[in-house]
């Protein structure tokens, strides 16, 4: 079996990849929705690893709550891009403060 | 042996999967890199053992989100050329904390396997019952020991199916849709006349 640390440094350079992700891409939304996802799956790959190695469910459990959330995430992320689309007609959200009042 | 070279090939496609879903100049090429490190991942998984959650990741994320990131992308008429415009600008600074993270994440990692610090041991509760498949010990554990959060998630997707569609919901003008509480309030009184009509006349409403 692979050794547990190659697989929490596979999960973070996934992380920080998702985290660069924001950065780079600060106005895109979209992009900024997928690397939140990279990041979650990154944090599911750690869960599933360390449930595996210490022969504890409890992990994959909750690497599938983490899915859920990471759907209705996603779900209710892109109706609100496709409401602030619909009214401004971009989606460049960093002027997304004119939306306040 | 071939455990090793499965290993890194889905590692290192993953990674580089994850690589061009940031740096793709095209949001569709971005989604479907997404869904690539998304098979990898689940290709790491079950190498672990755990093969429910590598099929739920396919199956959620590959058939139901990634494919919302799509229709959403090729929906709406967005000039990204214009999005892309910060890019370089937000590169030293991304860089930096990317940079930053990734070493105190690795530090973390050196100092658990210099033998300093010990990860926990099982919870004998969870643990994964002998001669038993893995789709069938999750089940046996979530149906039981994990039930309210089991169903505190399915009231989290009720809620966010809920707000998607209450969000994206419009009344439109120049469309005629069912109004259930006028057709509900109609009484027969109102809407029928009851009138007795001479021979060879004929009935004026």
């Amino acid at each position: 079996m692979i050794g547990i640390g190659h697989y929490v440094a596979v999960s973070a350079v996934m992380f920080v990849l998702g985290v660069l992700g924001i950065f780079l891409n600060r106005k895109n939304v979209i992009i900024i929705l997928m690397a939140i996802e990279l990041i979650l799956l990154s944090v599911n790959l750690n869960l599933v690893a360390f449930s595996a190695y210490l022969h504890d469910l409890a992990g994959q459990i909750f690497a599938m709550f983490v899915l859920t959330v990471a759907a209705g995430e996603a779900a209710i992320g892109l109706a609100i891009l496709v409401i602030y689309f619909r009214g401004r007609g971009t989606i460049a959200v960093d002027d997304v403060n004119r939306m306040k009042g | 042996m071939i455990q090793a070279i499965a290993f890194y090939l889905f590692a290192s496609m993953m990674i580089l999967s994850g690589v061009f879903t940031i740096f793709a100049r095209n949001p569709v090429h971005s989604v479907l890199w997404l869904i690539c490190a998304f098979f990898n991942a689940a290709g790491l998984m079950v190498l672990v053992g755990a093969e429910f959650i590598a099929m739920l990741l396919v199956i959620v994320y590959v058939g139901a989100v990634a494919v919302l990131f799509l229709f959403v992308v090729m929906m709406l008429d967005i000039d990204f050329a214009e999005l892309r415009a910060g890019f370089i600008r937000n590169a030293p600074l991304g860089l930096v904390l990317a940079v930053v993270l990734f070493a105190e994440l690795f530090v973390g990692i050196l100092v658990r396997s210099a033998g300093d610090l010990h990860i926990g041991k099982a919870v004998t509760a969870s643990a994964t019952p002998a001669g038993l498949s893995n789709t069938a010990a999750i089940g046996a554990l979530l149906y039981t020991r994990y039930l309210f959060e089991f169903e505190a998630a399915g009231m989290i997707l009720l809620v966010a199916m809920i707000g998607a569609i209450v969000l994206t919901h419009r009344e439109r003008g120049d469309t005629r849709g069912q109004n259930v509480s006028k057709q509900v309030a109609r009484r027969p009184e109102d809407a029928t006349v009851n009138v007795r009509p001479e021979v060879g006349k004929g009935v004026q409403l």
